[in-house]
Protein backbone atom coordinates (compact mmCIF):
# COMPACT_ATOMS: atom_id res chain seq x y z
CA UNK A 1 0.00 0.00 0.00
CA UNK A 2 1.50 3.45 -0.92
CA UNK A 3 0.21 6.48 0.47
CA UNK A 4 -0.26 10.04 -0.83
CA UNK A 5 2.56 11.54 0.66
CA UNK A 6 4.47 7.98 -0.50
CA UNK A 7 3.54 8.48 -3.56
CA UNK A 8 4.98 12.43 -3.60
CA UNK A 9 7.95 11.94 -2.40
CA UNK A 10 8.74 8.76 -4.81
CA UNK A 11 7.23 11.12 -7.57
CA UNK A 12 9.92 13.96 -6.34
CA UNK A 13 13.19 11.90 -6.34
CA UNK A 14 12.50 10.07 -9.72
CA UNK A 15 12.03 13.31 -11.40
CA UNK A 16 15.39 15.24 -9.63
CA UNK A 17 18.06 14.32 -11.74
CA UNK A 18 15.58 14.93 -14.87
CA UNK A 19 15.05 18.71 -13.87
CA UNK A 20 18.83 18.63 -13.45
CA UNK A 21 19.51 17.74 -17.08
CA UNK A 22 17.08 19.83 -19.11
CA UNK A 23 18.09 22.99 -16.80
CA UNK A 24 21.42 23.92 -19.23
CA UNK A 25 18.97 22.78 -22.51
CA UNK A 26 16.45 25.43 -21.13
CA UNK A 27 19.24 27.93 -20.51
CA UNK A 28 20.40 27.43 -23.75
CA UNK A 29 16.86 27.34 -25.78
CA UNK A 30 16.14 30.49 -24.20
CA UNK A 31 19.35 32.20 -25.38
CA UNK A 32 18.73 30.83 -28.76
CA UNK A 33 14.99 32.20 -28.32
CA UNK A 34 16.33 35.53 -27.31
CA UNK A 35 18.86 36.05 -30.40
CA UNK A 36 15.47 35.63 -32.90
CA UNK A 37 14.10 38.71 -31.00
CA UNK A 38 12.26 37.02 -28.77
CA UNK A 39 10.87 38.65 -25.08
CA UNK A 40 11.60 36.69 -22.05
CA UNK A 41 7.71 37.25 -21.48
CA UNK A 42 7.73 35.41 -24.96
CA UNK A 43 9.52 32.42 -23.84
CA UNK A 44 7.98 31.79 -21.16
CA UNK A 45 4.80 32.06 -22.75
CA UNK A 46 5.82 29.29 -25.27
CA UNK A 47 7.28 27.09 -22.82
CA UNK A 48 4.37 27.04 -20.21
CA UNK A 49 2.08 26.45 -23.40
CA UNK A 50 3.71 24.20 -25.59
CA UNK A 51 6.17 22.45 -23.03
CA UNK A 52 8.25 20.37 -25.88
CA UNK A 53 11.48 20.88 -25.81
CA UNK A 54 12.04 18.97 -29.48
CA UNK A 55 9.77 21.01 -31.35
CA UNK A 56 10.56 24.55 -29.26
CA UNK A 57 14.16 23.74 -30.25
CA UNK A 58 12.61 23.49 -33.90
CA UNK A 59 10.29 26.51 -34.16
CA UNK A 60 12.84 29.00 -32.62
CA UNK A 61 15.57 27.71 -35.41
CA UNK A 62 12.43 28.23 -37.81
CA UNK A 63 11.63 31.36 -36.38
CA UNK A 64 11.50 34.64 -38.77
CA UNK A 65 9.57 37.64 -38.35
CA UNK A 66 6.55 37.74 -38.36
CA UNK A 67 6.39 34.43 -36.87
CA UNK A 68 5.67 31.35 -40.27
CA UNK A 69 2.50 30.11 -37.93
CA UNK A 70 1.50 27.34 -40.59
CA UNK A 71 5.15 26.49 -40.57
CA UNK A 72 5.39 26.42 -37.06
CA UNK A 73 2.58 24.07 -36.33
CA UNK A 74 3.17 21.88 -39.07
CA UNK A 75 6.91 20.89 -37.55
CA UNK A 76 5.31 21.23 -34.38
CA UNK A 77 3.09 18.31 -35.08
CA UNK A 78 5.41 16.34 -36.57
CA UNK A 79 7.93 16.21 -34.14
CA UNK A 80 5.18 15.71 -31.50
CA UNK A 81 3.27 12.88 -33.04
CA UNK A 82 5.26 10.39 -31.19
CA UNK A 83 3.22 11.34 -28.23
CA UNK A 84 0.25 9.62 -29.80
CA UNK A 85 1.84 6.18 -29.04
CA UNK A 86 3.62 7.27 -25.80
CA UNK A 87 0.04 8.40 -24.68
CA UNK A 88 -1.83 4.82 -25.91
CA UNK A 89 0.61 2.95 -23.81
CA UNK A 90 0.24 4.86 -20.87
CA UNK A 91 -3.64 5.65 -21.01
CA UNK A 92 -4.57 1.93 -19.75
CA UNK A 93 -2.08 2.99 -16.78
CA UNK A 94 -4.13 5.84 -15.67
CA UNK A 95 -7.13 4.17 -14.52
CA UNK A 96 -6.81 5.93 -11.03
CA UNK A 97 -7.11 8.88 -12.61
CA UNK A 98 -10.36 11.32 -12.76
CA UNK A 99 -11.56 12.57 -16.04
CA UNK A 100 -10.50 15.69 -15.01
CA UNK A 101 -7.07 14.76 -14.16
CA UNK A 102 -6.17 12.46 -17.27
CA UNK A 103 -7.13 15.55 -19.27
CA UNK A 104 -5.29 18.21 -17.54
CA UNK A 105 -1.95 15.74 -16.66
CA UNK A 106 -1.70 15.13 -20.93
CA UNK A 107 -1.06 18.33 -21.01
CA UNK A 108 2.33 18.69 -19.90
CA UNK A 109 3.34 14.79 -20.62
CA UNK A 110 6.76 14.92 -21.75
CA UNK A 111 9.53 12.45 -22.92
CA UNK A 112 10.96 12.06 -19.19
CA UNK A 113 7.87 12.25 -16.83
CA UNK A 114 6.11 9.84 -19.78
CA UNK A 115 9.26 7.56 -19.49
CA UNK A 116 9.58 7.81 -15.66
CA UNK A 117 5.91 6.95 -15.79
CA UNK A 118 6.15 4.23 -17.64
CA UNK A 119 8.26 2.40 -15.54
CA UNK A 120 6.42 2.94 -11.88
CA UNK A 121 3.51 1.50 -13.46
CA UNK A 122 5.17 -1.97 -13.94
CA UNK A 123 5.38 -2.14 -10.53
CA UNK A 124 2.87 0.34 -8.88
CA UNK A 125 -0.77 1.94 -9.44
CA UNK A 126 0.10 5.23 -11.32
CA UNK A 127 -1.43 7.55 -8.77
CA UNK A 128 -2.46 11.61 -9.45
CA UNK A 129 -0.27 11.74 -6.89
CA UNK A 130 2.95 10.91 -8.26
CA UNK A 131 2.29 11.88 -11.76
CA UNK A 132 1.71 15.61 -10.55
CA UNK A 133 4.84 15.35 -8.07
CA UNK A 134 6.69 14.31 -11.22
CA UNK A 135 5.41 16.83 -13.69
CA UNK A 136 4.98 20.11 -11.38
CA UNK A 137 8.79 20.48 -10.41
CA UNK A 138 9.88 19.42 -13.85
CA UNK A 139 7.57 22.03 -15.62
CA UNK A 140 8.48 24.83 -12.98
CA UNK A 141 12.25 23.86 -13.88
CA UNK A 142 11.67 24.45 -17.72
CA UNK A 143 9.81 27.66 -17.28
CA UNK A 144 12.44 28.75 -15.07
CA UNK A 145 15.62 28.03 -16.85
CA UNK A 146 14.38 28.79 -20.47
CA UNK A 147 13.08 32.41 -18.84
CA UNK A 148 16.32 33.07 -17.59
CA UNK A 149 17.75 31.96 -20.73
CA UNK A 150 16.24 34.54 -22.37
CA UNK A 151 17.22 37.22 -19.87
CA UNK A 152 20.89 36.48 -20.53
CA UNK A 153 20.83 36.02 -24.17
CA UNK A 154 19.40 39.31 -24.49
CA UNK A 155 22.22 41.01 -23.13
CA UNK A 156 25.05 38.36 -24.57
CA UNK A 157 23.61 39.63 -28.14
CA UNK A 158 24.12 38.54 -31.24
CA UNK A 159 24.36 34.53 -30.90
CA UNK A 160 26.21 34.48 -34.26
CA UNK A 161 29.67 36.18 -32.86
CA UNK A 162 30.26 33.31 -29.89
CA UNK A 163 29.17 30.51 -32.39
CA UNK A 164 26.43 29.79 -31.14
CA UNK A 165 23.77 30.21 -34.20
CA UNK A 166 25.58 26.36 -34.57
CA UNK A 167 24.65 25.26 -31.30
CA UNK A 168 21.41 24.12 -32.69
CA UNK A 169 22.29 22.32 -35.76
CA UNK A 170 24.97 20.32 -33.05
CA UNK A 171 22.49 19.89 -30.51
CA UNK A 172 20.01 18.11 -33.10
CA UNK A 173 22.84 16.34 -34.30
CA UNK A 174 23.21 15.29 -31.06
CA UNK A 175 19.65 14.35 -30.48
CA UNK A 176 19.25 12.76 -33.70
CA UNK A 177 22.47 10.22 -32.36
CA UNK A 178 19.65 9.53 -29.06
CA UNK A 179 17.15 8.40 -31.57
CA UNK A 180 19.43 6.18 -33.60
CA UNK A 181 18.60 2.67 -34.08
CA UNK A 182 21.02 1.53 -37.20
CA UNK A 183 20.40 0.97 -40.77
CA UNK A 184 16.73 2.21 -40.74
CA UNK A 185 17.67 5.51 -39.45
CA UNK A 186 20.71 5.91 -41.45
CA UNK A 187 18.30 6.06 -44.59
CA UNK A 188 16.26 8.35 -42.86
CA UNK A 189 18.93 10.77 -42.19
CA UNK A 190 20.64 10.49 -45.56
CA UNK A 191 17.27 11.57 -47.78
CA UNK A 192 15.91 13.97 -44.99
CA UNK A 193 18.99 15.69 -45.01
CA UNK A 194 19.61 15.60 -48.86
CA UNK A 195 16.32 16.35 -49.77
CA UNK A 196 16.27 19.23 -47.08
CA UNK A 197 19.44 20.61 -48.13
CA UNK A 198 17.92 20.54 -51.91
CA UNK A 199 14.17 22.34 -51.32
CA UNK A 200 16.42 24.70 -48.99
CA UNK A 201 18.39 25.80 -52.13
CA UNK A 202 15.73 25.49 -55.09
CA UNK A 203 12.14 26.72 -53.09
CA UNK A 204 13.26 28.03 -49.96
CA UNK A 205 11.90 27.96 -46.19
CA UNK A 206 10.00 27.01 -44.54
CA UNK A 207 9.40 23.90 -47.14
CA UNK A 208 12.71 22.42 -46.80
CA UNK A 209 11.54 20.78 -43.36
CA UNK A 210 8.17 19.20 -44.73
CA UNK A 211 9.85 18.19 -48.06
CA UNK A 212 12.59 16.97 -45.80
CA UNK A 213 11.04 15.10 -43.32
CA UNK A 214 8.49 13.72 -45.55
CA UNK A 215 11.54 12.24 -47.56
CA UNK A 216 13.22 10.50 -44.37
CA UNK A 217 9.83 8.70 -43.66
CA UNK A 218 9.55 7.31 -47.15
CA UNK A 219 13.46 5.90 -46.55
CA UNK A 220 12.35 4.48 -43.33
CA UNK A 221 9.43 3.06 -45.02
CA UNK A 222 11.56 1.26 -47.72
CA UNK A 223 14.53 0.57 -45.95
CA UNK A 224 12.11 -1.18 -43.14
CA UNK A 225 10.40 -3.11 -45.67
CA UNK A 226 13.43 -5.48 -46.53
CA UNK A 227 14.17 -6.20 -43.30
CA UNK A 228 12.29 -9.63 -41.96
CA UNK A 229 13.04 -8.44 -38.33
CA UNK A 230 9.73 -8.40 -36.63
CA UNK A 231 8.80 -5.43 -34.79
CA UNK A 232 9.94 -5.25 -30.73
CA UNK A 233 7.55 -3.92 -28.70
CA UNK A 234 8.04 -2.31 -25.38
CA UNK A 235 8.32 -5.01 -22.93
CA UNK A 236 5.02 -4.77 -20.90
CA UNK A 237 5.04 -5.79 -16.95
CA UNK B 1 8.27 43.41 -22.01
CA UNK B 2 6.35 43.01 -24.86
CA UNK B 3 4.49 39.96 -26.35
CA UNK B 4 4.00 40.31 -30.34
CA UNK B 5 0.24 39.08 -31.44
CA UNK B 6 1.26 37.01 -34.19
CA UNK B 7 4.17 35.24 -32.00
CA UNK B 8 1.26 34.57 -29.37
CA UNK B 9 -0.84 33.25 -32.62
CA UNK B 10 1.95 30.88 -33.36
CA UNK B 11 2.25 29.41 -29.86
CA UNK B 12 -1.45 29.02 -29.69
CA UNK B 13 -1.20 27.11 -32.67
CA UNK B 14 1.90 25.00 -31.69
CA UNK B 15 0.30 24.59 -28.14
CA UNK B 16 -2.83 23.12 -29.72
CA UNK B 17 -0.98 20.88 -32.34
CA UNK B 18 0.90 19.18 -29.52
CA UNK B 19 -2.08 18.96 -26.80
CA UNK B 20 -3.53 16.92 -29.28
CA UNK B 21 -0.68 14.91 -29.97
CA UNK B 22 -0.94 14.14 -25.85
CA UNK B 23 -4.56 13.52 -25.48
CA UNK B 24 -4.85 11.83 -29.17
CA UNK B 25 -3.34 8.43 -27.40
CA UNK B 26 -6.48 8.18 -24.99
CA UNK B 27 -8.87 7.40 -28.13
CA UNK B 28 -6.31 4.70 -29.37
CA UNK B 29 -5.09 3.00 -26.19
CA UNK B 30 -5.77 -1.15 -27.09
CA UNK B 31 -6.91 -0.56 -30.25
CA UNK B 32 -3.55 0.85 -32.38
CA UNK B 33 -1.91 -2.16 -34.42
CA UNK B 34 0.62 -0.55 -36.92
CA UNK B 35 2.73 -2.71 -39.39
CA UNK B 36 6.06 -3.11 -38.95
CA UNK B 37 6.99 -0.55 -42.14
CA UNK B 38 4.45 1.63 -40.41
CA UNK B 39 5.90 1.31 -36.94
CA UNK B 40 9.35 2.00 -38.50
CA UNK B 41 8.14 5.45 -40.32
CA UNK B 42 6.58 6.44 -37.12
CA UNK B 43 9.64 5.73 -35.34
CA UNK B 44 11.78 8.06 -38.13
CA UNK B 45 9.64 10.90 -37.33
CA UNK B 46 12.14 12.74 -35.05
CA UNK B 47 15.12 12.11 -36.75
CA UNK B 48 13.60 12.96 -39.72
CA UNK B 49 12.39 16.34 -38.28
CA UNK B 50 15.36 17.34 -36.99
CA UNK B 51 17.39 16.51 -39.91
CA UNK B 52 15.26 18.20 -42.25
CA UNK B 53 15.28 21.60 -39.74
CA UNK B 54 18.99 21.89 -39.67
CA UNK B 55 20.38 20.46 -43.06
CA UNK B 56 20.44 24.08 -44.55
CA UNK B 57 22.61 25.17 -42.17
CA UNK B 58 24.69 22.36 -41.79
CA UNK B 59 24.73 21.66 -45.91
CA UNK B 60 23.99 24.58 -47.86
CA UNK B 61 25.60 27.70 -45.44
CA UNK B 62 29.46 27.50 -46.26
CA UNK B 63 31.80 24.89 -45.76
CA UNK B 64 33.03 25.83 -42.35
CA UNK B 65 29.40 25.06 -41.27
CA UNK B 66 29.36 21.61 -43.23
CA UNK B 67 33.08 20.81 -41.42
CA UNK B 68 31.77 21.68 -38.42
CA UNK B 69 28.46 19.18 -39.13
CA UNK B 70 31.06 16.59 -39.57
CA UNK B 71 32.68 17.24 -36.23
CA UNK B 72 29.82 17.09 -34.42
CA UNK B 73 28.56 13.96 -35.99
CA UNK B 74 31.54 12.30 -35.17
CA UNK B 75 31.39 13.60 -31.56
CA UNK B 76 27.69 12.35 -31.11
CA UNK B 77 29.10 9.00 -31.37
CA UNK B 78 31.19 9.18 -27.71
CA UNK B 79 30.07 12.24 -26.09
CA UNK B 80 27.28 13.59 -23.96
CA UNK B 81 24.38 15.72 -25.33
CA UNK B 82 25.90 19.32 -24.14
CA UNK B 83 29.59 18.03 -24.46
CA UNK B 84 28.73 17.48 -28.52
CA UNK B 85 26.67 20.94 -28.41
CA UNK B 86 30.23 22.92 -26.92
CA UNK B 87 32.06 20.26 -29.62
CA UNK B 88 30.30 21.79 -32.66
CA UNK B 89 30.49 25.58 -31.30
CA UNK B 90 33.97 25.31 -31.39
CA UNK B 91 34.53 23.50 -34.25
CA UNK B 92 32.16 26.52 -36.07
CA UNK B 93 34.43 29.07 -34.63
CA UNK B 94 37.69 27.90 -35.55
CA UNK B 95 36.14 26.76 -39.24
CA UNK B 96 34.87 30.29 -39.71
CA UNK B 97 38.25 31.53 -38.54
CA UNK B 98 40.50 29.48 -40.67
CA UNK B 99 38.43 29.36 -44.34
Amino acid sequence: MSTTRDDVRRGLSDIWPAMVAAAPIGLLFGALAAGKGLSALEVFLMSAMVFAGGAQFAAIELWTTPAPVAALVFSTLLINARHVLMGASLAPKLDGFSRGQKFLGLFYMADENWALAEKRARTHRLSPAYWFAMVIPFVSAWLATSTLGASIGAVLGDPKRLGADFAFTALFIALVAAFWKGRVTFWTVAAAGIASALTYRLAGPPWHVAAGALCGLMAAWLAAGADERPVTEEAKA
Amino acid sequence: MSVDPINLLAFLGMAVATYATRIGGLALAGRLSLSPRAQAAFDAIPPAVLVAVIAPSALATGWAETAAAAVTVLAATRLPLLAVVAVGVVAVVGFRAVM
